[in-house]
């Protein structure tokens, strides 16, 4: 009895310890995982506002410049999933319906250096996992975090790791 | 006795799913059925099916060909032109879940046709390029 109590309360501990550092988490939703991760990693649901996720999946068959059109059952299966996770407010929205033009992304990436963008192994700003190499499993931890050529992301911002962390808590009050 | 039709019907179950499960070849052949009605006596070939996936559509100036995602190794990994995502080969022999759901492949023909030959595409170019898929070379 003694044991089993303890097994409970180490794995509901480590869940929260876990839920804790993942507000980007979302319950599995297999469709989403497939059909929006098959040409980028499907984005975490937070991250659009619901408005700003119905414009984007009305408009598949010309999503940034690639055709991604949907089954319309898939299509709202969908939808429903993203808007039910959605963000709230304008620092989630982008006209552009572009994760990487809101506020939010924007804010948190400001000390990114120019040049890592630009980086080949990076790409596109759409590529996550450039530098979150843990995003895939649902690891955005600041941890987690490798920028290319190595780098740590607190040598590139000069701060050690919980800042940035705190810097997010402190926009999310603002 | 219980146990006895617990396994029958498991055998009976599993059966149907192998009656229904599709391979690369299931798939080609459904095509060129397709394609036989409007051109009596078509057979796939995987030549014609290289120059499908290796032709310069030049639709869309991002992805102008099949090859700009896909690579022109078919048994190694591809990269999205556009977000640099990795994907996976497209040769069932290093792939084996390639070409397993007609579903799937239609989508992605679907897409990709519209995108890079700004149409879409005919069964007869669906079977061909599957072949060559299968096949590996141009023969």
């Amino acid at each position: 009895m003694k044991k089993w109590l303890m097994a409970f309360t180490l794995v509901l501990g480590s869940t929260m310890a876990h839920a804790d550092g993942e507000k980007l988490s979302v319950p599995a939703n297999q469709k989403w995982k497939t059909e929006c991760g098959s040409c980028h990693i499907a984005y975490p649901p937070q991250l659009l506002t619901a408005g700003n996720w119905q414009n984007l999946m009305a408009e598949l068959d010309k999503h940034f410049d690639a055709n991604a059109i949907l089954d319309a059952n898939d299509n709202k299966e969908i939808l429903d999933f993203l808007q039910r996770y959605a963000g709230h407010g304008a620092r989630y929205s982008a006209s552009s319906l572009r994760i990487t033009d809101t506020p939010w992304f924007t804010r948190e990436h400001r000390k990114v250096p120019f040049d890592t963008w630009s980086d080949p192994a990076v790409k596109s700003r759409s590529n996550c996992t450039a530098c979150h190499i843990n995003a895939e499993r649902g690891d955005w931890s600041e941890s987690g975090i490798k920028m290319p050529g190595g780098k740590r992301a607190e040598e590139s911002e000069g701060r050690p790791g919980s800042g940035s962390n705190r810097r997010s808590e402190e926009y999310d009050r603002d | 006795m219980i146990a006895r039709k617990t396994c029958v019907a498991l055998i009976a179950l599993t059966s149907v799913n192998l009656a229904f499960a599709e391979t690369p070849g299931s798939i080609v052949s459904g095509y060129a059925v397709e394609a036989a009605r409007t051109t009596p006596g078509f057979g796939p070939s995987a030549k014609r099916g290289f120059g499908f996936f290796t032709k310069e559509w030049g639709v869309s100036q991002k992805m102008p060909n099949c090859t700009v995602c896909h690579g022109k190794n078919l048994k190694v990994d591809g990269k999205h032109v556009i977000t640099g995502k990795r994907i996976d080969p497209l040769a069932p022999a290093a792939n084996p879940e390639r070409f397993t759901s007609s579903a799937k492949v239609e989508k992605w023909f679907k897409r990709n046709c519209k995108e890079v030959a700004g149409r879409e595409c005919t069964a007869a170019e669906k079977a061909d390029f599957i072949q060559f898929v299968i096949q590996g070379d141009q023969s």
